[in-house]
C-alpha cells in the first residue's frame, strides 16, 4: 500500500495500547475496559490485521487511559497473548503481556441476581480463574462464555450501550479502518 | 477440627466431618457429659429467612451446653427493615456473641459476613448455596443407618435450587459414594456443582425417573419441588407428582432402603411412609440436635 493510500491514526500521547489481541476480540476488549464511546475518549480500533506471531490480530489504542491492574487481569482471560504498551508524552515507558492471574478482582459483575457481591454491600467481586471460564468465589456460579458481557455495570454504566456500540456502530466501521489500513504501526 | 468459620460444605475434609460426627455420638451417648460446658456463653441468630428446625435446634443445642442466645428477631423488626447492609449487621452483633449462626437470601451472604468479623460465624443456609450443618447432620444420620462403606444413595427432587443437595453432594464425595441424582430436567443439579463433582471424581449418575435406579439404593434422600420454581401451577403438579414415594413405591427398594428428607415436606413422601422401617426423617430432624452440639463445642474451643 503507498504512503498516500495509508491513513494513519497518530500517536497517541498519553494512555494505552492494547497489541496482539486475538482476532475478532477488540470490541471485547473495549467493553473489559469499560469503553463504549460515551465516554470521551479518543480510541482507535483497528481488527483482523496480520500478525507474525498470531497470524492475525487485532489493536486497540486509546488515549488519556491507563488499565488498573484488576483490568488487565480480566484482559488476560479474553486475549491472553496481548500485550499492554503504556504512553506517556508519546514514548512507551512501559510494556508488558498479560499474564492469567489466579483471580480477578472487582471488574467483573456476578450474573447470579441472588449472588451477595451485587447488593448493596462493601466488597468486591471476586472470581477464580478456572481452565476454561472464572467462577464466583461467592456464590459459585461459573462464566464460561461471553466475558466481556460481565463488565461491572458501575465501571461500564451502559452495557447494553456497549453491546450496541460494538454490534451495531463500530462493525461496519471496523472492516473501513482495516481495509484503508490505518496506520497502526505496533510490533506483530 | 481447627475451623473459625463453618460456610461450606466444601471446605471440611472427611477428618473434619468425622471428628464432628464421633462427638455428635458422644453426647447422643450420654448428653449429660456436655451439659454446662459452655455456660456463659453466647450464640448470636441472625436469621433473615424463616427457619423452624435450623433456627429451634441451634437454640436448644447452645442451651444443652449450658450456654444461651441472642436472637435478631425477624427481619421486620430488625433494623435491616432500616436499609442496614449485613456487613454492618454482622460487625454490630459480633460484639454481643461469642459466635454467630447466619441464615440469609442471597448466595454467598455467610462468606461474606465471615470477611467482617472475628467471632466463629456458622452458615445455616445461604440462599440456593450451601447448608453444611444439615450436611452434618444428614451425614451422621447415613452414618447411622447405611454406613459410609459402598454407599449407594440416590438425591431426588430440586437439585437446582436446593442447597441441602448442593452441600450434600459435595460432602458425599469425600466418602466414594456412588451418587444418583433423580430430578425433572428443569430441576438438575446446577452448572457449578456438577464442575466440582467431576473435580472430585466423584461417581454421579443422572435420571429422571426414580424406578431406574431404586433397587440399588442404600438411601434415598428427598427433597421438596417448590412451586414457585415452575411458570404454571399445572405443570407445577404434573412434574411434581413423578417425585413423590409412598409405601407401595418402596416395595421395589432394597429392604434395608433408609429414605430422609430435610423437611419440611409437603406431600413428596406420603405419610403411609412414616410407620415403615425405611422412614428415617424424623430422627434426621431430631440429630441436628447432638451434631449442632458437637459443631458448637467445636468452634467455640470445646476441643482446647
Amino acid at each position: 500500500m503507498s504512503s498516500d493510500q495509508e491513513l494513519r491514526v497518530s500517536k497517541i500521547q498519553s494512555g494505552t495500547v492494547i497489541d496482539h489481541i486475538s482476532a475478532g476480540q477488540a470490541l471485547n476488549v473495549l467493553a473489559i475496559i469499560g469503553i463504549d464511546g460515551t465516554g470521551g475518549e479518543e480510541v482507535s480500533v483497528a481488527m483482523n490485521m496480520p500478525s507474525d506471531r498470531l497470524g492475525k490480530k487485532d489493536i486497540v489504542k486509546v488515549e488519556g487511559r491507563e488499565l488498573s491492574q484488576n483490568e488487565m487481569d480480566v484482559l488476560s482471560l479474553i486475549a491472553p497473548a496481548a500485550t499492554i504498551n503504556i504512553v506517556r508524552n508519546y514514548e512507551v515507558v512501559g510494556k508488558h503481556p498479560v499474564e492469567r492471574p489466579a483471580v480477578v478482582t472487582g471488574v467483573l459483575e456476578c450474573p447470579n441476581r441472588h449472588c451477595i457481591t451485587t447488593k448493596n454491600e462493601p466488597v468486591d467481586s471476586e472470581f477464580e480463574v478456572l481452565d476454561d471460564g472464572v467462577r464466583c468465589a461467592y456464590c459459585d456460579t461459573i462464566i464460561r462464555e461471553e466475558i466481556a458481557a460481565h463488565r461491572k455495570s458501575d465501571t461500564f454504566r451502559h452495557s447494553g450501550a456497549a453491546r450496541l456500540f460494538g454490534q451495531v456502530l463500530l462493525k461496519p466501521f471496523c472492516p473501513w479502518v482495516v481495509r484503508r489500513g490505518y496506520g497502526l504501526r505496533l510490533d506483530r | 477440627m481447627r475451623q473459625d468459620h463453618i460456610i461450606s460444605a466444601k471446605q471440611l475434609s472427611r477428618e473434619d466431618i468425622e471428628e464432628v460426627l464421633d462427638r455428635a455420638g458422644e453426647i447422643a451417648a450420654d448428653p449429660s457429659s456436655f451439659q454446662g460446658r459452655h455456660e456463659g456463653s453466647l450464640l448470636g441468630l441472625l436469621f433473615f429467612e424463616p427457619s423452624t428446625r435450623t433456627k429451634m435446634s441451634f437454640s436448644a443445642a447452645m442451651k444443652r451446653l449450658g450456654g444461651d442466645i441472642v436472637d435478631m428477631g425477624t427481619v421486620e423488626s430488625s433494623s435491616v427493615k432500616k436499609g442496614e447492609s449485613l456487613a454492618d449487621t454482622v460487625r454490630v452483633v459480633e460484639g454481643y456473641a461469642d459466635a454467630l449462626v447466619l441464615r440469609h437470601p442471597s448466595e454467598g451472604s455467610a462468606k461474606m459476613a465471615s470477611e467482617f468479623v472475628a467471632v466463629p460465624l456458622i452458615n445455616a443456609g445461604d440462599g440456593a448455596g450451601q447448608h453444611p450443618t444439615q450436611t452434618l447432620l444428614d451425614l451422621y444420620t447415613i452414618r447411622e443407618n447405611a454406613g459410609f462403606e459402598d454407599l449407594t444413595i440416590g438425591i431426588m427432587g430440586d437439585l437446582k435450587y436446593g442447597r441441602t443437595v448442593h452441600s450434600l453432594a459435595h460432602a458425599l464425595t469425600v466418602f466414594d459414594a456412588r451418587q444418583h441424582f433423580i430430578s425433572p430436567e428443569s430441576l438438575q443439579l446446577p452448572r457449578s456443582v456438577r464442575y466440582d463433582l467431576h473435580e472430585a471424581g466423584a461417581d454421579v449418575r443422572e435420571h429422571t425417573e426414580l424406578d431406574e435406579v431404586l433397587p440399588e439404593l442404600d438411601v434415598l434422600y428427598v427433597t421438596r419441588i417448590q412451586e414457585e420454581r415452575f411458570p404454571d401451577e399445572s405443570e407445577y403438579h404434573e412434574v411434581a407428582g413423578e417425585y413423590q414415594i409412598d409405601a407401595s413405591t418402596l416395595s421395589a427398594a432394597n429392604d434395608d432402603l433408609t429414605v430422609m428428607h430435610p423437611l419440611p415436606r409437603v406431600d413428596e413422601i406420603d405419610h403411609d411412609v412414616d410407620g415403615t422401617s425405611a422412614a428415617k426423617y424424623f430422627d434426621q430432624a431430631h440429630n441436628g440436635v447432638p451434631v449442632r452440639m458437637a459443631l458448637l463445642d467445636m468452634v467455640l474451643g470445646g476441643d482446647r
